[in-house]
């Protein structure tokens, strides 16, 4: 294979992830890594500076779509960005010292878990009841736009979601997603802030994690301009293509079949570091 | 009730909905310089080794010229597409830092002095990890 049908070959590949990620809300970057490591036997190391460079991509340029909608809380966003900026540095550096076959293994794990994750529904609204001290002096309570007219939410559980958050950083800087999926999870069960507030707010904290990782893959060699530019372009527009669908597509189905994917890949990655071919 | 919220205004009139407004078309901005740069980088990278073969399978790390931002430009300069390639991705990587400090700068200006040092303490931790690659 020459450069320019690898190029064209990933770009066609990182297009197809960024679209369906972005249609189903999963996130490209979860499949982009097992992608490239078991279809195009690409050292799993330059796989994850690949990933990071385009999760910075689609959380920067969906941004301004999130923004129009107004439910994203950049207080919320601000302070969780200490622990997940701090948790994407360690796990940035962890992935110099592990071997690939544990980083393998953990990202296996992980797509397990997002597959899991996604085929339970959430709750869009909470009945509310007391504010959360902290919350409050955090001022991160708000208001959201609703069907009924804007609502207001409260904020709680301040330091468990300030912990998970600082997991979420550090499995995105040793594994190169977004891992917007445990977010998600901080933000929406932990902390219990709607739905849509939770997901806008996790696309505004998602680049700025993955920009503190970046930063060190960069300095340390593995990001490949090569190799990073068709997953970035093919991403950032499959998934630009991908928020234009989202409106007028039923992705109840779509979801079930991305969330069946990557529950295999999950499984091939375990395999595959299992035995020691990662 | 009356728990406080942060769509209030406050004494400047600068509100959170303005700075997301401002912070959308920045990233978008951004975004669209760094695409259009490695778009250019590609371009001449694969017109120069576009037939040689392709391997990705042995990591080697990327030479010292590509790993810290001086080296970058001046390779880029030269006309390398893979530097220029390189340049493309420093700026999508500055695009979230930018969004760090436009935020840090919003609260100023609503005069919220403990979230402005959220975002400089956030800044500090973005500032020290691209450290390592010279910037």
């Amino acid at each position: 294979m020459n450069n320019l049908e690898f190029t064209a070959l990933v770009g066609a590949g990182a297009f197809g992830a960024g679209f369906l990620g972005a249609l189903t809300g999963l996130g490209g970057g979860v499949v982009l890594v097992p992608l490239l490591t078991l279809l195009f036997h690409v050292d799993i190391r330059y796989a994850v500076g690949a990933s990071l460079v385009s999760v910075i991509a689609t959380s920067s340029g969906a941004a301004a779509a999130y923004v129009r909608e107004g439910f994203s809380n950049i207080r919320i966003g601000m302070f969780l960005e200490i622990a997940t900026t701090l948790g994407a540095l360690f796990g940035a550096f962890l992935a110099v010292v592990v071997s690939t076959k544990s980083i393998g293994l953990v990202f296996g794990g992980m797509l397990l878990y997002s597959a899991y994750l996604s085929t339970r529904p959430h709750k869009d609204t909470y009945t509310d009841d007391e504010p959360d001290p902290l919350a409050t002096k955090l001022k991160m309570n708000g208001v959201y736009p609703s069907l009924t007219g804007p609502r207001e939410y409260h904020v709680h559980r301040v330091p468990l979601g300030f912990g998970l958050m600082f997991g979420a950083g550090a499995l995105s800087g040793l594994l190169g997603i977004g891992s917007g999926a445990v977010k998600v999870l901080a933000l929406d069960q932990a902390m219990r802030i709607p739905f849509k507030v939770s997901t806008t707010t996790s696309n505004f904290m998602i680049g700025v994690t993955a920009a503190a990782s970046a930063g060190v893959y960069l300095s340390r060699g593995y990001i490949d301009p090569a190799m990073s530019m068709p997953v970035m372009l093919g991403v950032l527009a499959g998934s630009l293509l991908g928020a234009k669908f989202l409106v007028k597509t039923e992705t109840r189905k779509l979801r079930f079949v991305f969330a069946a994917v990557i529950a295999l890949l999950g499984v091939e990655m375990l395999y595959q570091a299992a035995s020691g071919k990662i | 009730m009356n728990c406080e919220t942060n769509r209030v205004q406050t004494g400047t009139g600068w509100t959170d909905e303005k700075t997301e407004a401002l912070v959308g078309q920045l990233l978008r901005w951004g975004v669209t310089c760094a695409a259009v740069i490695v778009m250019a980088g590609a371009a001449v990278y694969l017109v120069r080794h576009g037939l040689q073969p392709a391997n990705y399978r042995v990591f080697g790390g990327e030479p010292s010229d590509l790993r810290e931002w001086r080296g970058i430009i001046h390779e880029a300069l030269h006309g390398r597409g893979r530097a220029i390639i390189q340049f493309g991705l420093l700026v999508l990587l500055l695009t979230p830092v930018a969004r760090v400090l436009f935020a840090a700068f919003a609260f100023v200006m609503e005069r919220d002095w403990f979230y402005f040092g959220v975002s400089i303490f956030v800044f500090l931790v973005l500032f020290y990890s691209m450290a390592g690659s010279g910037l």
